[in-house]
C-alpha cells in the first residue's frame, strides 16, 4: 500500500471520524507491530458486535495484531459469527458467500499476483468451522491440492454459532446440540492432519489463550504461504452462548480441554518450508 | 510470445478490416478471447461448453492470457471469478446446463458486487432424467438474477458478444456481470461464416479503478472496506439500505441500453413489424423463424420478425411498439416452460395476442415448418 493514499487530505482532517484519524496517526501500517504492542497503538478492529467471552472475537484481536503485513493483507471471510465482525476491520476484506472463501481467495491471489508481481500481497481467508470443514471443505482442500499461496485460519468454536448452536463437522462426539438432539455420533473432523497430507507446507493449530504462540504461528503461516505454498492455522475459539459457560470461563475451559488431551495443539512445518521457517525464527513456546 | 497492438473498442467493433473464416461457435469464443485483453481465465467441463474453454486453454498456453487454470466445480469456478475480479482483472469463464444451476448463488453475488465478469452460457437441457441436448430452461431460472443477459443466435453474434460484452460491462455507470447465451451444439457445435479482426490487436486493459466500488488490493482507500457488509440489522436502515442496493443494480442494468444500442445496434432486430402475424424468438429460435417466415411470404403471407437480443435489461417499450399492429403474434421456443413468452407478454399492450409455441425440448429441433405451420394457421 502506498502509505500517501492514506493520508487524510489537507483540511478534513476535522471531519474524518476519529476512528479513521486514529488508524492514521497510531495505525500499525508499516511499522512491524505485533502482540506484544497491543495496547500502544489503534488496533485494526474498532470494538466487535460478538458476545462477551467468545472466542472468535479475543482471537480476531490476536491474529489482526499479528499480521505481518497489515498494510497489503486482503483477508477472505465466510459467513459466521466471525463475518459480523469484519465490517469493523480496517484491512480491506471480502464476504461473499457461505463457504466459498478458499475458492474465491484462489481468484483473488492469482489476479493480485498478476498485477503486482513483485510486491508483498498477502490473501489470508478467516472463517468459521462450519465454513471451513463442512460446506467449504472441498474448497479448502482443492486449494491446498492446487498449492495456493494463502493462509486458512479456521476460528473453531466447534459449532454453527451464527445460526443458533448447530453441531458442525469440528464438534466433539457425543455432544448435545441443535440438529444432533442425541448427540453427535462422529469425531471431530482431523481437518490439521487432513491439511498435512493435502499439500500445506505449514499446519498449526492454537488458542487465544497463548497470545505470542499464536502471533508466532499466524506470521509463520502467512510467511510461508506467501513464498512456498498454502498454510493452515487451526484456532480454539469456545462459544459461551451456544455451549452455555459463563464468558469469563472461556480461557478456562480452553486450558481445561488442551491438558486433557481433547483439542489438540500441533505444529507441523512441512520439509520445504523448514528453512524459512528457521530464518523468521520464533517465540518461546507457551504450550 | 505474442505481440498485440492495443486498438480502441470502437475501431476493433466497428472499423478494422474482418476476415471470413468458417469455424465453430466453440471456435468463435475462441478469436473473441484472443482480442480481449483476458488476463484469466477459469474452467470446468461440462458439454455442450467444454470445447470453448479447452481452446481458451490452448490460447492461454499461446501467450495471450496471463493466467488459466481448472476449478473444481462450477460453484468453485464462479467464486474464483469473483475473486479475481475483485482483485481487479479481466476474467472470462464459461459453462451451461447443469453447471449454470450448480454455480447458481454466485449469479445475484456477482451482480450485488458490481463485477464485470462476463461468462459464457452454451445451454443445455437440466436433470432429470439427464440429458446433454440442446434447451434454454436454464436462461428461466437466470432472468432475475440480476446480471444482464444477451442471447447469440450464431457463432458470429457470439464472437461480437462476447468481446463488446467487456466494455459494456466495464463501464462505470454499468459495471455489472453480463451472461453471453448462446444454444448448445446448434452454434457450438456447427461451423458458420464468422468475421473476424485481425488477431493481432486487442482491446484495452481493464481499468479496475474505473469500478463504482473500491478494488479490494489494499492500493485504494478506503482501507476499511468489505465486499460487501452485511446489513442484515433487523431496523429499517438495514432494509432501506438493502433494498436501494437492488435497484441499483437494476439501475446499472437500464443504463447499459445506451452501451447496447452504440455497440450491438440495439437490444432488438426487427423485419416487417407491421405484418398482421409477428414471429418473436430469440438464439437460434429466431434462425428457425427467420427461415418460416421466409416460406410464408413465399407463399403470399404477410409475416414480420422481432429478434430478442438483450433479455436483461428487456427491450419493454421496443415490444410494446413492435407488437402494436400485428394480430397474432408467435413465440417458438427451445424450452418446455416459455420464458420469453411470459417476457414478451408482460410488455405488450394487448398479451391475449400472443399464441405461445411452438415449443420443443429435451434436445428436439425445431423444423421451420412447425413455426410455417401455425402462421399458417392464424392467416387463415
Amino acid at each position: 500500500m502506498n502509505k500517501n493514499l492514506f493520508q487524510i487530505s489537507p483540511g478534513f482532517e476535522d471531519i474524518m471520524p476519529a476512528e479513521y484519524r486514529e488508524l492514521v496517526e497510531y495505525g500499525p501500517f508499516g511499522k512491524g507491530l505485533g502482540v506484544s504492542d497491543l495496547g500502544t497503538f489503534k488496533e485494526l478492529i474498532e470494538e466487535h458486535p460478538l458476545c462477551a467471552g467468545c472466542g472468535l472475537a479475543q482471537s480476531l484481536r490476536l491474529i489482526l495484531a499479528s499480521l505481518p503485513h497489515p498494510e497489503d493483507t486482503i483477508i477472505v471471510g465466510s459467513t459466521g459469527c466471525s463475518a459480523l465482525a469484519f465490517p469493523q476491520v480496517a484491512v480491506q476484506n471480502i464476504h461473499s458467500l457461505f463457504g466459498n472463501q478458499n475458492a474465491l481467495a484462489s481468484g483473488l491471489k492469482r489476479a493480485l499476483k498478476l498485477r503486482y508481481p513483485d510486491k508483498i500481497k498477502d490473501v489470508v481467508v478467516i472463517a468459521g468451522d462450519g465454513a471451513t470443514a463442512d460446506i467449504g471443505l472441498d474448497m479448502v482442500m482443492q486449494s491446498w491440492f492446487r498449492r495456493e499461496n494463502i493462509t486458512t485460519i479456521m476460528l473453531d468454536n466447534e459449532a454453527y454459532a451464527n445460526t443458533g448452536g448447530q453441531e458442525s463437522g469440528m464438534s466433539q462426539q457425543g455432544v448435545i446440540l441443535n440438529m444432533a438432539p442425541k448427540g453427535k455420533n462422529f469425531p471431530k473432523i482431523p481437518l490439521t492432519d487432513i491439511a498435512k497430507v493435502s499439500g500445506c507446507s505449514y499446519v498449526a493449530s492454537v488458542a487465544p489463550t497463548q497470545p505470542k504462540r499464536l502471533e508466532k504461528v499466524v506470521r509463520r503461516a502467512i510467511q510461508v504461504a506467501r513464498e512456498i505454498g498454502p498454510t493452515y492455522v487451526q484456532v480454539f475459539c469456545p462459544c459461551p452462548t451456544n455451549f452455555k459457560h459463563k464468558p469469563s470461563e472461556s480461557p478456562k475451559r480452553i486450558k481445561e480441554r488442551i491438558k486433557a488431551g481433547t483439542y489438540h495443539i500441533v505444529e507441523y512445518i512441512a520439509p520445504e518450508a523448514q528453512e524459512l521457517v528457521n530464518q523468521l525464527g520464533g517465540e518461546k513456546d507457551e504450550r | 510470445m505474442i505481440t498485440q497492438r492495443i486498438v480502441e473498442p470502437e475501431y476493433l467493433f466497428f472499423e478494422a478490416p474482418r476476415e471470413k473464416v468458417f469455424i465453430t461457435g466453440s471456435e468463435a469464443v475462441r478469436e473473441a478471447i484472443k482480442r480481449a485483453n483476458v488476463d484469466m481465465a477459469i474452467s470446468y467441463p461440462i458439454t455442450p461448453q467444454s470445447e470453448s474453454m479447452h481452446l481458451v486453454g490452448d490460447i492461454f498456453a499461446e501467450g495471450y492470457l496471463k493466467e488459466y487454470f481448472r476449478g473444481e466445480s462450477e460453484f468453485a469456478v464462479m467464486s474464483a471469478v469473483a475473486g479475481a475480479s475483485m482483485g481487479g482483472v479481466r476474467v472470462f469463464t464459461a459453462t451451461g446446463g447443469p453447471g449454470t444451476l450448480r454455480a447458481f448463488e454466485n449469479f445475484p453475488t456477482w451482480a450485488g458486487a458490481r463485477l464485470p465478469v462476463v461468462c459464457a452460457f452454451m445451454t443445455r437441457g437440466v436433470n432429470s432424467p439427464l440429458t446433454i441436448q440442446p434447451d434454454t430452461i436454464e436462461m428461466a431460472f437466470m432472468l432475475d438474477t440480476g446480471i444482464m443477459m444477451l442471447h447469440a443466435e450464431t457463432a458470429q453474434d457470439l464472437y461480437d458478444m462476447i468481446l463488446t460484452a467487456f466494455i459494456i460491462t466495464e463501464q462505470t455507470d454499468v459495471h455489472i456481470p453480463m451472461g453471453i447465451f448462446v444454444d448448445g451444439f446448434f452454434v457450438t457445435h456447427s461451423r458458420d461464416n464468422v468475421e473476424i479482426a485481425a488477431e493481432d490487436i486487442k482491446l484495452p486493459p481493464y481499468n479496475p479503478y474505473n469500478s463504482p466500488v473500491p478494488v479490494m488490493d489494499m492500493e485504494n482507500v478506503p482501507i476499511r472496506q468489505m465486499r460487501d457488509p452485511f446489513v442484515m440489522k433487523s431496523n429499517f436502515i438495514s432494509y432501506a439500505a438493502h433494498a436501494s442496493w437492488q435497484q441499483e443494480i437494476l439501475a446499472a442494468s437500464e443504463r447499459a441500453r445506451k452501451h447496447i444500442h452504440k455497440y450491438l445496434g440495439g437490444l432488438v432486430e426487427t423485419d416487417n413489424t407491421d405484418a398482421d402475424i409477428l414471429v418473436v424468438a430469440s438464439g437460434t429460435a429466431f434462425s428457425q423463424s427467420r427461415e418460416a417466415v421466409a416460406m410464408a411470404r413465399r407463399e403470399g403471407i404477410d409475416a414480420g420478425l422481432l429478434r430478442i437480443k438483450s433479455l436483461r435489461p428487456f427491450p419493454t417499450e421496443e415490444v410494446k411498439e413492435m407488437t402494436r399492429k400485428a394480430k397474432t403474434v408467435i413465440i417458438p421456443e427451445f424450452n418446455r416452460v416459455g420464458w420469453l413468452c411470459r417476457e414478451v407478454k408482460s410488455a405488450m399492450a394487448a398479451p391475449e395476442k400472443v399464441l405461445g409455441g411452438p415449443r420443443v425440448f429435451g434436445g428436439m429441433t425445431m423444423p421451420p415448418e412447425l413455426i410455417l405451420a401455425e402462421i399458417r394457421r392464424c392467416s387463415a
